[in-house]
């Protein structure tokens, strides 16, 4: 069968973008030939920085036929309905329609439409055009002097040549003839920019890419990845070093060359007194370069290697030349950088954050500073950190977004924090936390376990939550630009990975709560007098400045759901079953993140139990009963049962084991014992059982009918010492 | 190349380097303007950029632009960073198919052979705030350094450029000292001679970088400044209303240009009170904002002139 070579030859595009263009075509064009009935054998994807390739092999010459049948009306139905069927299916005359008999429902016309396969050459023709139009780049342009007409073509850069071929393996193919805003289809490409920029020829994917290889272009990305990587490891080993191993660079650079020639070059070794990660960020951020380490030592070497694009008759040397020029003035930018933070303190930056706005309503960095000292001092002893140096922690953590060093490379904010806290010989506590207060960034990210970090961590974050909460900026659905999902899973997990017991609805929020809508106040309040000012009038503030302490409350239930929620994904995402967390939480004052987690573990072993799940059974068709009758008697049967109405042994065995097991449960409870707990209401099980078994619920009499169902309800209530078991499928 | 005169050769002198520039630049059919005559931050700013960028009519021109940066004056200490220097800059539009091309000429004209050196064209999208304008293109980068920026403007003053030109804007001193192989600009021969006739970057500017620094960022008077900025928009503002007509079929703007001189001159006076370190992070954004409704207010008069429209 037929294979199709497309090739989209462009502009430069962008290297983060090749992998997902290569994925998106590769999709786009499978699923319309598979949604026009062409069933094909595989296909493969590829892009360098000049091109989108697309082979797609084993693809049927043509359509398959198409038979139809479509229903219409019914024989006697108005005349609009009979005229809409024939043309909607293109019928001439009802005499082509067949004829279905329907004794129940009446007779009715069907049509059958069959309708001929086209040649696959013709349907690709069509909608090829179409994806190329709608491709869904993340950013695209126009360009040229079509560029002046509407509808003209968008692309991330300007397209050049399509070359579309259709055909066996034996015989010439065809060209799948289209244009797209003038660009005609062919078997025209190009090979290397300057190597072999010469026009060339193509029939189908093999030729193709061998003619492309001859023409110092490397399709696939995966094997140019390979080329780099092993020259890379090869070069520093020659030399006694080791490649520090970067993923994320080596996916870039392979989409920045067509020919990869990996080259090494070095730099003076005065320049490796800079931390590591600033030189390494410096030759990798600006320079896209790797860089090596010395394997006896660990450290980096004085050497980076890069990946031109061209082979030279000099070897390269006046590429490696002119790097190295590049990179040295860049390395001096950075120890200047870094010599020039280290001469002043952390703490002599600060005042520079109280002309720096961290959001209009939250007020500046320096107020969230000192907020986030005082929140960490409090937390201290909770976590069993030493106050004094919590506080110290969160007062210079933020201290290294004012450097040099940081401004250059944001990615470095925190570590050189660290750095320039242990150069000012602070406790080796708080120069960590200076570091570790970010962590954990996102799932898969380490959560520190030192007290100070944890300490000053869970302020910054509480911090940021209760701030945006306060002025009712939470994320909704997809849109969450403060993170704060992130911020919350990052609280969630320093509080379980730590065994840290805070309670979320305790004072210790609330103050902070209060804290925050007291600076939103007054903030509002400058502005106010600020646009007075600006006015030029005097304006009257309507109504009272507000008092302080109200509508504040109502805030922290809501954040405290939104724990609630985020727990909920975190343990859903370990494998937890939702029912049962959802079961846990249906209880009253569930605030503290440890004890639930604790109590749904233990909720998830008890139910592998006999005892669980009979138990569950049971209190399940307890919980029906008293539906139903509810429901009957249009009310609920609250209140203790009368043990003078007992009548049979397993009503008072119940009874019994009710009591005895809201009472053991409630020890266990109390004394966090949430396996004990279970243990203890393994033991109403018989008794349920037993009542079941023997007891009819819906006695002659009304008054023991009320009675039993109130002993019913008493079982409802004493599970509910561990969990809500109305909450629990199965 | 052969027949020049060594002081004349773009490898050697600074001036014999942008003279080469244009000359290539003009046998593309650009017209070779010289630098507008205010201060302005890049040579986009220049109206020839930046207006001539809107409206359907032809357009192709080259030139020089001093461009100052008060904030990167460095008191001439540094050995790249300044806060006066020369951007080389080309428009056409409409963008032709072959730019790309015709830029890697240009750089073999400048001395820089693409079958020696490595040239990548790496992501950059350029966006101007104050300018509001944005496009999609490069950095071009030699040999790991960047040498130019490569833009094609999709939209300037807030205005779709129908047909899109295409934007080069070379660094002059960055690619001359790479040209000249010097690591320090002030070391860079700007008129090709040697001896006693060596005239360096260093003996036309470095005076200028230092007492411009002290300027920028310790004397300016900022009183002065605040007011000019105000007065400045406007004026802008006061042109702009003052230049609109209704024409036969349609309205029309005679005061564009005038106009656009007055957004040149806020936006300098921003950036020097934003170098004298007197605007705050969030008043910032708001001048950036009051510069920007400026240009796109002299955008739309623009393209309601004769040159800005498909009329005349």
């Amino acid at each position: 069968m037929p294979d199709l070579l497309l090739e989209l030859f462009s502009e430069e595009i962008p290297a983060r973008m090749q992998a997902k263009a290569a994925e998106d075509l590769r999709r786009m064009v499978t699923d319309r030939l598979v949604a026009e009935g062409l069933v094909y054998e595989g296909a493969k994807a590829f892009a360098t920085p000049r091109r989108l390739a697309l082979t797609v092999h084993g693809i049927p010459v043509r359509q398959p036929d198409l038979k139809d049948e479509r229903r219409g009306p019914r024989l006697d139905a108005p005349q609009a309905a009979i005229a809409g069927f024939l043309k909607a299916t293109g019928l001439a005359a009802l005499s082509e329609a067949k004829i279905q008999r329907d004794p129940k429902k009446g007779d009715f016309y069907i049509a059958l439409i069959e309708k001929p396969g086209r040649a696959t050459i013709d349907v690709l023709a069509e909608i090829l055009p179409v994806i190329i139009r709608t491709f869904p780049w993340p950013k695209s342009m126009r360009w040229g002097a079509r560029s002046a007409k509407s509808g003209s073509l968008s692309w991330v850069r300007p397209l050049h040549a399509i070359t579309a071929t259709f055909g066996l393996e034996t015989e010439e193919p065809d060209v799948v003839n289209f244009s797209v805003d003038g660009i005609e289809t062919g078997q025209t490409t190009y090979g290397h920019r300057f190597m072999a920029p010469a026009a060339i020829q193509v029939r189908r994917f093999e030729d193709y890419e061998a003619k492309l290889l001859n023409a110092k272009v490397v399709l696939d990305p995966e094997r140019r990845k390979d080329t780099i990587v092993t020259d890379a490891r090869q070069l520093a080993f020659a030399q006694g070093f080791e490649l520090v191993e970067d993923p994320t660079l080596l996916d870039e650079i392979a989409g920045l060359v067509e020919w990869p020639v990996v080259l090494m070059g070095s730099f003076e070794m005065d320049f490796l007194s800079i931390p590591g990660e600033v030189i390494r960020a410096t030759i990798r951020n600006n320079q896209k370069c790797f860089v090596v380490s010395d394997p006896k030592t660990g450290k980096l070497a004085n050497k980076f290697i890069l990946t031109a694009n061209v082979e030279t008759a000099d070897g390269g040397k006046t590429i490696v030349g002119g790097n190295e020029r590049v990179i040295r003035a860049r390395l001096s930018d950075a120890k200047f950088f870094y010599d020039t933070d280290l001469k002043t303190r952390l703490e002599d930056r600060l005042p520079k954050f109280e002309s720096i706005v961290f959001h209009e309503e939250l007020g500046t960095q320096a107020e969230r500073i000192t907020r986030i000292e005082r929140l960490a001092a409090e937390i201290a002893p909770l976590v069993g950190a030493d106050v004094t140096k919590a506080k110290r922690a969160a007062k210079l953590a933020k201290a290294d977004l004012l450097t040099e060093v940081v401004g250059e490379f944001p990615e470095l904010q925190g570590l050189m924090g660290k750095y320039y806290a242990q150069a000012q010989g602070e406790d080796a506590s708080v120069a960590a936390a200076c570091e570790e207060h970010y962590k954990p960034q996102g799932p898969s990210d380490r959560v520190p376990n030192d007290p100070v970090s944890i300490a000053v961590a869970l302020a910054d974050k509480i911090d940021t939550l209760v701030g945006f909460w306060e002025i009712d900026k939470k994320p909704t659905g997809s849109k969450d630009p403060y993170a704060l999902r992130r911020a919350a899973l990052g609280v969630i997990r320093l509080i379980l990975e730590n065994g840290i017991r805070i309670h979320l609805s305790s004072p210790l929020i609330a103050t902070h709560f209060d804290r925050i809508a007291h600076q939103v106040h007054l903030i509002q309040l400058a502005n106010d007098r600020r646009m007075e000012r600006d006015i030029g009038g005097h304006v009257e503030r309507t109504g009272p400045p507000l008092p302080l302490g109200v509508g504040i409350s109502s805030r922290q239930p809501d954040l405290l759901a939104f724990f609630a929620d985020r727990l909920k994904v975190q343990l859903r995402e370990q494998g937890a079953r939702h029912d049962l967390v959802d079961a846990v939480f249906a209880l009253e004052g569930q605030d503290d993140l440890l004890m639930i987690v604790r109590r749904v573990e233990a909720l998830a072993a008890f139910l592998d139990t006999d005892d669980g799940k009979n138990l569950l059974a049971g209190t399940k068709r307890a919980s029906n009963i008293l539906a139903i009758e509810e429901k009957r008697d249009k009310r609920s049967f609250d209140g203790a049962p009368d043990p003078a109405l007992y009548s049979l042994a397993e009503e008072k065995a119940l009874a019994k084991a009710i009591d005895q097991v809201k009472t053991e449960a409630g020890v266990a409870v109390a004394k966090e014992d949430f396996a004990g707990a279970m243990s203890a209401m393994a033991k109403l099980r018989p008794a349920v059982d037993a009542f079941f078994d023997k007891v009819k619920v819906n006695d002659d009499d009304p008054k023991v009918r009320e009675n039993r169902l109130k002993l019913l309800n008493q079982i409802r209530a004493a599970t509910r010492a561990v969990a809500d078991f109305s909450k629990i499928e199965g | 190349m052969e027949s020049l005169a060594p002081y004349m050769r773009p490898e050697r002198s600074f001036q014999a380097f942008i003279l080469a520039l244009q000359t290539f630049w003009a046998e593309q059919g650009c017209v070779i303007l010289q630098p507008y005559d205010m201060e302005m931050g890049a040579g986009t700013f220049h109206p020839a950029t930046t207006l001539r960028a809107l409206g359907p009519k032809p357009w192709n021109a080259a030139y020089v632009q001093p461009s100052r940066r008060p904030k990167d004056g460095r008191y001439g200490e540094n050995p790249n960073r300044m806060q006066h220097y020369y951007q080389f800059q080309v428009i056409m539009k409409p963008s032709p198919p072959n730019l790309q091309d015709l830029y890697l000429k240009s750089l073999a004209a400048i001395g820089i052979d693409s079958s020696l050196h490595d040239i990548r064209f790496v992501e950059d999208d350029w966006e101007s705030p104050t300018l509001g304008a944005w496009g999609l293109g490069w950095e071009c980068w030699c040999d790991g350094m960047e040498v130019s920026q490569f833009t094609y403007f999709q939209q300037v003053a807030g205005v779709e450029c129908s047909p899109v030109a295409g934007e080069l804007t070379y660094g002059l001193e960055r690619l001359a000292m790479y040209v000249q192989g010097v690591d320090r600009v002030y070391d860079l021969n700007f008129n090709g001679r040697d001896g006693a006739e060596r005239v360096t970057y260093g003996d036309v500017f470095l005076q200028a970088e230092q007492e411009y620094s002290r300027h920028n960022f310790e004397y300016a008077d900022t009183a002065m400044l605040f007011e000019q900025f105000k007065m400045a928009e406007e004026a802008c503002k006061k042109y702009l209303a003052a230049g609109w007509r209704e024409g036969s079929n349609r309205k029309e703007h005679l005061m564009a240009l005038p106009a656009y001189d007055q957004c040149i001159k806020a936006s300098h006076v921003f950036n020097l009170l934003d170098a004298r370190g007197v605007i705050s992070v969030t008043e910032r954004q708001s001048y950036i904002l009051r510069v920007r409704e400026l240009a796109k207010a002299c955008g739309d008069a623009w393209i309601h002139t004769e040159a800005g429209s498909a009329g005349g």
